[in-house]
C-alpha cells in the first residue's frame, strides 16, 4: 500500500454518487459518496472533476474538506476495483459540509485488504480444537440452530441470553433491529436479553417518557432559536461535534440574532447564553468561552452525583420568584403542587450538597428562567446526555429536570426542548419485549444462569459495569463448552451439539456466538462468530437527534460473505423453520416464519412499514403507524435530509415530518398532560458511597472525540491508535506529582471491583482528587471499576465510581509518540 | 506528473520515508514532468532559513512548495522527532489546517498549533500530531535537511497533503 499521502485521485464528471448518513454519532452528518474504476481519474479543472472545484490552484479556506482518509480503494465481489471518495454534504441541514474527525475518515474504514478493515470478519469462523477456523454459513448456521433448538426444547427460551445492539447507524438501523427482534422477541421468545451499553433490556429515558416527554422533542434549528442552552452532563463538541459546530456555536456567537427577532417578534433577543453542569471542565467548556466570551458562559461544576439537588433547588427557586408559568402549569400538567413539596430544596442547600457558590446557582436561574426585559420567558433548550443517562439515579434525575423544565414551560416552545443529546443514531424498530420485567442479564451470567449467549453488535468485555467479573465468569464458563467441543473430533454437527448442550447443562458451560463486524474482546470467550455488514455495504436506514430519518445507499459489498443483520438473523431463524418442520413440529416452524426475505429492503418493510398497519401484530418503532408512508425510494429521493419523524404526510414527492414535538400540548400521556414526577435527593447509592470513602479519586469517564466507542475500527486505524493506544486517565498535575506519576506513565487503577491500567494525562483543568478515564477502550478497561449498582430500572451508574492509583512504569514508545499537551482550546 | 496513476504509486510504494533521512539537497530540482520510475512527486528543494538565525519558539514564515503554501519554520530549542540542525530542534509545517483549511496559529505558551475554525490543536514538537480536535490527518510537516557548510535550512519536500489541492504540487 502507497505511503505517499502527498496527493489524492478525483473523482471524475459522472462518478456514481450516493448518499451516506454518517454511522457513527448521533448526529448523522449526510456525506457523498463517488465511486469511479480505479483506472480513471478526474481533472484539475473544475469541468473535469465531480466535485466541479478548481484544483489547479490553492483552495481557499472552507472550500472543502477533503483529505487522505476521505478516499480509499475497494474491491467489489466480482473482483473490480473503485476508487472511492466520502465528503461531506454541503446541503445537509445537519452538518453543513462539515465533517467531523470521525466521520471525515468514513472512507478509509471502509473494507480493504490492507487498510483499516483487514481484521474484518469475512466468513464464520468456529473455535476448533485450540484455534479459530474458517467455516461455511451451512455449518455455523446448524451449529448455532442446533444447540438453540436444544436449549428450546428443553430448557426453554430463558436460557437464550442475547446482548444485542438497539440503535442506529453501524450495527443498527430499523432493518437490523427489526430482524434481530424479530428472532429474539416473537420467535424465539426469549426475555433474557440485554441491550449493547447496558446489563438490562430497558430505556435509557424511562422518566421523561412516563412523564409524557419523548427525549427527542426539539430539532437542531431549536438551538439557534434559543436564548440559553443548558448543556448538562454533555461534551458536545466531542461527542456531538457537529451539532454543537453548525447549530450551538452560531447562536453563542449572536450570528442567528436577526432570524430569531423575525421569528419570535417584540422578545429581546441577544447572543445566546450557555450554562453547563458538568464537574469537570470539558474541551467543549473551553471553546464556548472562547466563541460566546467567558462571560456568556457559567459552568455549574458540581460535585459528582448531585445533579438532582441541583434541579431541586433550581425548581424550588424558580418558583419562590415567581417565575414558573402558573397557566401552562395548570392548563397541561398534573401533580405540581405534591412534586414541589416532595423535591423542594433551599438554595443554601443545594449550594451546600452541589458545592456550587450560592450566587452562581442564582444566576444560572435568572439566565435560564427568569422573564426578559420584554417580559418573556427566555427560551432555555435543556440538552443533556451521559452525566444524566450513566449519573446517580438515571430515573430521579430525569424526573427533577424534567420537572424544572415543565414548571419553566421549557418544552413545545421553538428555541426550548428537553432533550438528550445521544450516543449513537436511533433505529428502533421491534416486537413487544417479551416479559414483564426487567431482568439484570450480567448478574444472571454470573450466577450461572443462560446456556447460551449472542452478543450482537456488542462488546460487554470492554463496556459493562463491574465487568472484570463479568468478563471473568464468562471467561470460566466459555472454557467449559471449549473443552467440551475439543472432545467432539469428528462428530458430526448434532454430536457437537449435544457434546455442547452437556456442557452446558451439566457443567456450568456458557455458549458463546459473538456476531460483528471484527472479532473484538470477545474472541477471548466465544465459540462461533458470523460476520456483519455496516452502512454502505448495506442499505440502512436510522434517525438521528432530531428523529431525522435517512437512507445510507449500499454502493459496495460487504467483505467476505458478511451479511446484514437482518438477514444473519432471517438466516438463523429459516435454519430453525427448517429444523423444527423436519421433525413435523409445525406449530413451532410457524414461530419462525416470515423471514423469507431477500434483502434489508424486505425486513424494512416488513417492520417499520408495518407498524399500526391492520394486520401486522404489534410493532414498538420510532416510525409510528405513520411509517407505512416511507419507502426506500420515497426516502432516496429526500437525499441527506431525510424526513422527520413522525411522518404526517406524503405530498407532493415529498415526506413532510414533524419538526417539534408537542407544541399542542398533548403529551404522551392518557390524558395528555404532562405528569411532574416525586424526585427527592436520595444522597450517593452504597456501593458508590463505599468506593468514595476507601478510594482518593473519582474516576469520572466518557469518550472522547478522536474515538469512537469501543475502536473497533480504530484500533486497526494508526491516525488514532497512534494518539490514543490505551485509555488515557486525565489527573491533576499536583495529585500526579505527590504520586510520582508524569504524563505518559502507565498507571493501575483499582478499587473493590476490579484493576486497570490507564495512561496518565496532566491536566490542569481536572480537580484535585477527580480523574477523567477514557471509556471503552480495549487496552485498559475502565469498566472494571464500575460497581454493580444500578437504578430501579437495572440503567447503571457508570459515572459514579472510586478508585486508587498506582504508578506501574512508562512505555517507550507511548511516551515518545504522543503529543500530552492539553486538549482544552485556548486562544 | 499528474500522469502517474494511482496504481503505478502504489505498486512501487513507499520511497517517501528513505529520502527524508538521505539527507541530500540535491534531489530532484524543478518541477519537471513525470519521471519513470519514480514515486515521489518532484518536489522543488527551497532554501529556508539559516539554523544560527533562528530564535527559539519563535517561528518564521515561508513558503512552500510554491508560493501560495503558507508555512512555518521553528526551531523548538530541545530536540524533536523529525527534527533537522546542530540540535535536531528544527522542524516547520504548512499552517493550513488540514480539516477546512483555515490558518493555524501558534501558540507559542503552549508550543501548539490552534486553527479558530473548529478548534482542531496540533503539536509541532509530535511530527503534527492533532491534540484534539476534526481533523483526520496530522499537519503537514516540511521534510527539511540541514546543511552545515552554510548553515542552511532547506524544504525539500511535504509529509501529508496541504488543504485544498489535489496533489502537493500544483
Amino acid at each position: 500500500m502507497a505511503t505517499n499521502k502527498d496527493r489524492v485521485a478525483l473523482p471524475p464528471p459522472g462518478a456514481q454518487k450516493t448518499n451516506l448518513v454518517c454511522h457513527f454519532c448521533i448526529v448523522g452528518c449526510g456525506y457523498h459518496v463517488y465511486k469511479w474504476p480505479e483506472s480513471q481519474e478526474g481533472g484539475r479543472a473544475p469541468e473535469d472533476n465531480a466535485l466541479g472545484l478548481d484544483f489547479r490552484q490553492q483552495l481557499p479556506p472552507l472550500a472543502v474538506t477533503l483529505t487522505p482518509a476521505m478516499q480509499n480503494t475497494i474491491t467489489d465481489q466480482d473482483g473490480k476495483r473503485y476508487n472511492i471518495m466520502i465528503v461531506p454534504d454541503k446541503q445537509c441541514q445537519v452538518n453543513q459540509g462539515l465533517s467531523s474527525t470521525r466521520g471525515g475518515q468514513l472512507a478509509r474504514v471502509m473494507y480493504s485488504p490492507e487498510g483499516v478493515g483487514r481484521e474484518r470478519l469475512r466468513s464464520p469462523r468456529v473455535y476448533v480444537g485450540d484455534q479459530w477456523v474458517d467455516t461455511s454459513w451451512e455449518d455455523a448456521l446448524a451449529l448455532y440452530a442446533g444447540v438453540t433448538k436444544k436449549i428450546l426444547d428443553n430448557d426453554g427460551p430463558g436460557a437464550l441470553a442475547f446482548d444485542c445492539f438497539d440503535h442506529g447507524g453501524a450495527g443498527g438501523g430499523f432493518e437490523n433491529t427489526w430482524g434481530t427482534g424479530k428472532l429474539m422477541f416473537s420467535a424465539l421468545k426469549t426475555p433474557l436479553v440485554r441491550i449493547h451499553n447496558r446489563p438490562a433490556y430497558n430505556s435509557e429515558c424511562h422518566a421523561t417518557r412516563e412523564m409524557g416527554i419523548g427525549e427527542l422533542n426539539n430539532s437542531y434549528a431549536d438551538a439557534e432559536l434559543a436564548d440559553v442552552i443548558l448543556a448538562i452532563g454533555c461534551n458536545s463538541y466531542e461527542t456531538q461535534t457537529n451539532y454543537f459546530l453548525a447549530h450551538w456555536l452560531p447562536n453563542l456567537q449572536g450570528q442567528t440574532v436577526a432570524q430569531r427577532k423575525q421569528r419570535f417578534p417584540g422578545e429581546s433577543v441577544a447572543p445566546a447564553k450557555i450554562i453547563f453542569v458538568d464537574p469537570r471542565r470539558t474541551p467543549t467548556i473551553a471553546i464556548a468561552e472562547q466563541a460566546a466570551g467567558k462571560d456568556n458562559v457559567l459552568h455549574l461544576d458540581i460535585e459528582p452525583g448531585t445533579d438532582i439537588a441541583l434541579f431541586n433547588g433550581l425548581l424550588s427557586y424558580v418558583v419562590d420568584q415567581g417565575w414558573h408559568d402558573e397557566a401552562f402549569i395548570a392548563a397541561h400538567t398534573r401533580d405540581f403542587e405534591q412534586v414541589l413539596q416532595a423535591n423542594r430544596m433551599t438554595l443554601e442547600d443545594t449550594s451546600r450538597i452541589t458545592g456550587v457558590p450560592l450566587d452562581k446557582l442564582q444566576r444560572a436561574a435568572e439566565w435560564a428562567y427568569k422573564p426578559k426585559a420584554s417580559g418573556h420567558r427566555p427560551r432555555a433548550m435543556h440538552a443533556y446526555e451521559k452525566g444524566i443517562i450513566w449519573g446517580n439515579d438515571n430515573y430521579l434525575i430525569q424526573s427533577a429536570l424534567v420537572d424544572l423544565v415543565l414548571a419553566s414551560h421549557n418544552v413545545g416552545r421553538r428555541g426550548t426542548g428537553v432533550v438528550r443529546m445521544g450516543g449513537h443514531q436511533e433505529g428502533y424498530t421491534r416486537p413487544p419485549y417479551p416479559g414483564d420485567s426487567k431482568i439484570y442479564v450480567d448478574q444472571e451470567i454470573i450466577q450461572g444462569k443462560g446456556m447460551m449467549y449472542t452478543a450482537w453488535g456488542a462488546n460487554p468485555f470492554q463496556t459493562t459495569l463491574n465487568a472484570e467479573q463479568h468478563r471473568t465468569v464468562i471467561l470460566r464458563r466459555a472454557n467449559i463448552v471449549r473443552e467440551a467441543m475439543a472432545s467432539a473430533r469428528g462428530g458430526s454437527t448434532a454430536q457437537r451439539v449435544e457434546a455442547i448442550y452437556d456442557a452446558l447443562k451439566h457443567k456450568g458451560g456458557l455458549f458463546l456466538v459473538n456476531i460483528n463486524l471484527y472479532p473484538t474482546k470477545l474472541a477471548e470467550a466465544a465459540h462461533l462468530m458470523l460476520p456483519a455488514a455496516h452502512p454502505g455495504e448495506m442499505n440502512l436506514t436510522s434517525m438521528n437527534g432530531e428523529r431525522r430519518l435517512r437512507l445510507s445507499e449500499r454502493f459496495t459489498d460487504p467483505p467476505g460473505s458478511a451479511k446484514p443483520d437482518c438477514l444473519i438473523a432471517a438466516a438463523i431463524a429459516n435454519s430453525l423453520r427448517q429444523l423444527y418442520a423436519a421433525e413435523g413440529k409445525q406449530d413451532m416452524a410457524a414461530r419462525f416464519a416470515g423471514f423469507d426475505w431477500k434483502s434489508e429492503e424486505d425486513a424494512f418493510n416488513d417492520g417499520f412499514r408495518m407498524a399500526g398497519q391492520a394486520g401486522a401484530g404489534p410493532i414498538d418503532s420510532q416510525g409510528g403507524a405513520t411509517g407505512n408512508l416511507v419507502t426506500y425510494q420515497r426516502l432516496r429521493a429526500m437525499g441527506n435530509n431525510g424526513v422527520q419523524l413522525p411522518v404526517k404526510e406524503y405530498r407532493d414527492g415529498k415526506l413532510i415530518g414533524s419538526e417539534m414535538l408537542y407544541s399542542d400540548y398533548q403529551f404522551d400521556t392518557a390524558d395528555g398532560k404532562a405528569q411532574f414526577k416525586p424526585a427527592p435527593w436520595p444522597g450517593l447509592p452504597k456501593p458508590v458511597a463505599e468506593q468514595k470513602q476507601k478510594y482518593r479519586f473519582w474516576i469520572n469517564n466518557g469518550r472522547i472525540n478522536e474515538v469512537w466507542q469501543t475502536l473497533y475500527h480504530d484500533q486497526y486505524n494508526e491516525f488514532v491508535r497512534r494518539r490514543v493506544p490505551m485509555a488515557y486517565l486525565e489527573i491533576n498535575p499536583e495529585d500526579a506529582h505527590a504520586l510520582a506519576i508524569a504524563s505518559g506513565d502507565v498507571v493501575e487503577v483499582y478499587n473493590d471491583y476490579g484493576s486497570s491500567f490507564a495512561l496518565a494525562y496532566l491536566e490542569p483543568d481536572i480537580k484535585r482528587n477527580q480523574t477523567f478515564m477514557q471509556f471503552g477502550h480495549f487496552n485498559g478497561v475502565m469498566g472494571d471499576l464500575t460497581t454493580p449498582w444500578t437504578d430501579r430500572n437495572v440503567v447503571p451508574y457508570y459515572k459514579g465510581t472510586w478508585a486508587d492509583l498506582r504508578r506501574i512504569g512508562t512505555v517507550e514508545e507511548f511516551k515518545r509518540n504522543i503529543s500530552f499537551k492539553t486538549r482544552r482550546f485556548k486562544a | 506528473m499528474a500522469t502517474i496513476s494511482r496504481r503505478t504509486f502504489l505498486k512501487a510504494g513507499g520511497g517517501v520515508a528513505a529520502s527524508v533521512v538521505i539527507g541530500v539537497p540535491a534531489l530532484t530540482q524543478a518541477a519537471t514532468s513525470s519521471a519513470e520510475g519514480r514515486v515521489n512527486l518532484p518536489y522543488p528543494t527551497r532554501a529556508i532559513g539559516k539554523a544560527q538565525q533562528l530564535q527559539a519558539n519563535t517561528p518564521v514564515a515561508f513558503a512552500y512548495p510554491d508560493d501560495t503554501s503558507p508555512c512555518v519554520l521553528i526551531k523548538m530549542g530541545a530536540p524533536v522527532p523529525g527534527g533537522v540542525g546542530p540540535q535536531r530542534d528544527i522542524v516547520a509545517y504548512s499552517t493550513l489546517c488540514t480539516h477546512m483549511g483555515c490558518p493555524v496559529t501558534y501558540d507559542a505558551e503552549q508550543r501548539l498549533f490552534k486553527c479558530p475554525c473548529h478548534f482542531s490543536i496540533f503539536d509541532p514538537e509530535h511530527v503534527g500530531q492533532m491534540v484534539s480536535g476534526q481533523a483526520t490527518e496530522n499537519l503537514p510537516s516540511i521534510v527539511l535537511v540541514y546543511n552545515p557548510d552554510d548553515d542552511s535550512v532547506n524544504a525539500i519536500a511535504v509529509n501529508g497533503l496541504i488543504y485544498g489541492r489535489q496533489s502537493n504540487l500544483l
